[in-house]
């Protein structure tokens, strides 16, 4: 049974750095998988040269068995490979509710019609209002996406990645920059996640790498440390030391 | 689903239905028509340029696109029309879709080109291919008529009955006509889902790309689709005033167009019909006054709006109703 | 063959004059745009009120060539450094087209405010006795006046790139271009910073104006019809370099004049097609960012 996702050899570099040094990974179907590691370890990079934002030097990249490399980044989503970002991207002026919208639209393809009304589209409005909901933000459905506070960003981040009924999700440290008092209802959210999508979360808060990962690799600069359960990551004398290494020059 | 929720979905749904509001302009312009009859060949061009400065904010407005070569395909429509007109094909209706025709075509070829890249370097090259086409009209003398315009135009009477006449009657309402129709296609095409995908592209492209969507060809449709309005508003022009100048492929004719949409307001589809009236019922009085300085004084006026007032007439009252809505 | 070598030196040395002053119109506007990121398209303004400045305490004045060059440039770089201040950095990290309709804005003032105080007319500009006439350079004779501006442009472009890589001044304007919020991180007064820079950019470029008056007229005209060749020189050299420029002010310099001689029916349709060319093969310029 082919992998979630799977890259095989993925190699980039700008210059003289490699961003990513012939990495080799699978992510399982229905997996919950975290990709940890320090400053620079080339971890976006790695989401980047996935989804398509970034072309590889050398390596393949197959999504659920079919080689996309390829594939510029809008087909690949088509074909069910979704990220967040780290850093929100979303349409700040616009609404939650319009955020999503536009999302499940272009997953429909009703994006193309540039005739009909997009008020007409009633079934993409009532999808994205239920996945709102779901998310706990219908309150907010018809505000200006500015004017939540950030962790509610954070969420509607999520919702658009899912409104796109995604077959991989790749998490892109979702919950960067939330207030403590915050993160409870993502790391939530992320605990309720269909168990038919496999998702990949970058983190660095290693609670919640702990709390949702069944499985963990370990990326320093742009090379595989090591991969195995959460269990196996603890004990691993060499991730400690790439951790505590790092603290001990703070 | 609770009705509070219900009702709200279906505000969120019906934003495009007409509004009241929306008649003002029809109700204005055919008003216009028998309030100043001695007006009506300035009021064919105003309307005829509101076309041209939708075309602007299809482009800039609702896809985010900066350019400043907007004169390319209102020059291209305007040549093509008179071009028509000077040699022996004055039928106005096929003359004016031929314009819009020529210009689309040069809106999609350039635009596959140059659609590529953006910031400085999109502007830069949205300049050149205007620059360009301003080049081969001077120096294609012998269609184009050079530095001293096309003359010898004759436009034939449309549908073989209106002609056109010494007072603008026929000229008026010909451009309120196109302008109607063109009104009718933007506005759909602003409301369509498709028309929603460009505010998002204006918004955020990164993730625009990010939830699958086209970009490029998206805005490849968008710029030929503006390409063939800025066409037809040329063509319009040429017809009416039986005359064209190097001026329709000039940067000015693209700045001004873009001071006109400023003034009205970006992005909310009616900036065209607030902004060029204004700007060139302005520059007609001006001319009787003082004509050489109406540089300065536009000039001004553009940086004065640009620090006090940047999102034009709709975008103080947008910015009124919302201090106004804020609890 | 010997003619033909003839016509190719003489359009290389024209072209060579030209580039000069496109450059050194034009550098200031490079480094503004990658340094502040602001899309001033007046810069050609700045040129044109120095070429003003100048000819105007030539001719209304009778002040003599050097003096009015330098007044003219001092005049107009203060004033621009009261630009900046009042209007232009309100707009610094804003919105490009903002920024492209204040500029344009500027423009056209500079357009009203010259045929208003000058006329519609090209300013008349006496060369001094030195620089007119011809002048043997060994080969053949060159126009003085021409060999003066390649002269001043090859000084000026070295006495810059010294500048750039030798003072503290261009230590923080390249790493400013570079990385702006590092540079920031790092102490550098990057409001500071800015001022200069335009001032010295808009400095050079009223040098060049009042320089090249005989190649680019001073008309009111003057920042509209002369913008394309600047953003040209800009947008193909690269934003933010001083090499870029140069560069591409040569390229378009002799292009340009090659054409008009080889081809003038076509004017400048070639040199519209060649920034393209080169902008589709390198978008962010030849010396650009990668």
């Amino acid at each position: 049974m082919s992998a979630g996702l799977e890259t095989q050899g993925l190699y980039k570099s700008f210059g003289a750095l490699a961003v990513a040094n012939a990495i080799d990974f699978r992510l399982e179907r229905g997996a919950r998988h975290a990709l940890i590691g320090p400053n620079g370890a080339g971890k976006t990079s790695f989401v980047n040269l996935v989804t398509g934002a970034l072309r590889p030097g050398a390596g393949r990249i197959l999504l659920g068995g079919e080689d996309v490399t390829s594939l510029p980044q809008a087909a690949r989503v088509k074909r069910g490979l979704v990220r967040t970002f780290q850093i929100n991207a979303l349409f700040r002026r616009l609404s939650v509710l319009e955020n999503v919208t536009l999302a499940i639209a272009e997953r429909d393809g009703v994006a193309e019609d540039f005739v009909r009304p997009a008020g007409r589209h009633r079934a993409v409005i009532e999808e994205a209002f239920a996945l709102l909901e779901r998310l706990g933000l219908a309150e907010e459905a018809l505000r200006p996406v500015s004017e939540l506070a950030y962790g509610r960003q954070r969420m509607t981040e999520i919702a658009v990645a899912l409104g796109l009924a995604p077959k991989v999700l790749l998490l892109d440290e979702p919950a960067a920059g939330v207030p403590s008092g915050e993160t409870a209802t993502i790391v939530d959210l992320i605990e309720r996640l269909p168990s038919e999508i496999s998702v990949l979360i970058i983190e660095h808060d290693m609670e919640l790498v702990f709390r949702l990962a069944r499985r963990i690799t370990v990326l320093v600069q742009g090379s595989v440390l090591v991969e195995g359960t959460p269990r196996e990551i603890a004990d691993d004398p060499r991730v400690r030391q790439v951790y505590l290494g790092e603290r001990r020059h703070a | 689903m609770p009705d509070a929720r219900r009702s709200m979905l279906d505000a969120f749904a019906r934003r495009h239905r007409l509004h009241v509001l929306e008649g003002l302009p029809w109700g204005v312009a055919i008003a216009a028509y028998f309030a100043f009859p001695d007006y009506l060949a300035l009021g064919a061009q105003i309307l005829a340029v509101i076309i041209f400065a939708l075309s602007v904010d299809l482009v800039l407005g609702y896809a985010g696109i900066v350019t400043l070569g907007q004169a390319a395909f209102f020059g291209t429509g305007a040549y093509t029309a008179g071009i028509l007109a000077a040699n022996g094909w004055g039928e106005p209706l096929t003359g004016l879709l031929a314009a819009g025709a020529m210009a689309g075509a040069i809106g999609l070829l350039s635009g596959a080109i140059i659609l590529r890249t953006s910031g400085l370097t999109l502007l830069m090259q949205t300049l050149v291919v205007a620059a360009m086409l301003y080049e081969a009209a001077n120096k294609g003398g012998r269609i184009t008529g050079g530095s001293d315009g096309l003359q010898g135009m004759d436009v034939w009477p449309i549908l073989g009955k209106f002609r056109f006449d010494m007072f603008g009657h026929t000229a008026y309402l010909y451009c309120l006509a196109v302008l109607a129709v063109a009104w009718i296609a933007v506005r759909a095409l602003v409301h369509s889902a498709f028309g929603r995908s460009l505010t998002g592209i204006r918004e955020n492209v990164t993730r625009m790309h990010a939830i699958g969507a086209p970009v490029d060809r998206r805005k490849l449709v968008v710029y030929t689709v503006s390409a063939v309005l800025a066409g037809v508003s040329g063509g319009l022009i040429a017809q009416t005033t039986q005359f064209v100048g190097l001026g329709v492929l000039s940067l000015e004719r693209s700045g001004t167009i873009l001071i006109m949409l400023i003034i009205g307001g970006v992005g909310q589809l009616y900036g065209a019909f607030i902004g060029v009236p204004l700007y060139m019922i302005a520059q007609d009085r001006f001319s009787t006054i003082d004509p050489t300085y109406w540089y300065f004084w536009i000039g001004l006026f553009m940086v004065l709006m640009v620090v006090f007032a940047p999102g034009g007439v709709l975008g103080f009252f947008t910015r009124r109703r919302a201090r106004r809505d804020k609890p | 063959m010997g003619d033909f070598l003839s016509i190719a030196i003489s359009i290389a040395f024209h072209g060579l004059a030209l580039a000069m002053v496109l450059y050194l119109i034009s550098v200031g506007l490079s480094v503004t745009m990658g340094l502040m990121g602001f899309v001033n398209l007046a810069h050609g303004a700045f040129a044109m009120a120095g070429g003003y400045a100048m000819t105007t305490l030539m001719n209304r004045y009778g002040a003599p060539f050097w003096l009015a060059l330098v007044a003219a440039v001092v005049i107009v770089g203060f004033a621009s450094l009261v630009l900046e201040r009042v209007l232009y950095r309100r707009f610094y990290g804003g919105g490009e087209l903002n920024q492209v309709l204040l500029t344009m804005g500027l423009i056209f003032m500079s357009v009203g405010a010259a045929t208003y105080f000058w006329g519609p007319v090209a300013q008349p500009i006496q060369l001094p006795q030195a620089l007119r006439g011809q002048i043997d350079l060994g080969v053949r004779d060159f126009p003085v006046y021409r060999s003066f501006l390649i002269l001043c442009g090859a000084l000026l472009v070295t006495a810059l790139w010294l500048a750039l890589e030798r003072t503290r001044f261009g230590v923080r304007v390249r790493a400013a271009v570079d990385n702006l919020a590092m540079a920031q991180t790092l102490g550098v007064n990057t409001s500071r910073l800015f001022a200069l820079a335009f001032g010295l950019g808009s400095a050079l470029a009223a040098l060049g104006g009042g320089l090249g008056a005989e190649l680019l007229a001073i008309t009111p005209g003057y920042a509209l019809d002369n913008l394309v060749y600047f953003l040209i020189v800009v947008a193909v050299g690269g934003l933010g370099s001083i090499r870029g420029p140069f560069v591409a002010a040569l390229i378009l310099g002799v292009a340009d004049t090659a054409f008009k001689y080889a081809a003038p029916e076509l004017g400048a349709f070639f040199i519209y097609a060649l920034t393209m060319g080169l902008l589709l093969w390198r978008p962010r310029g030849i010396f650009g960012p990668a």
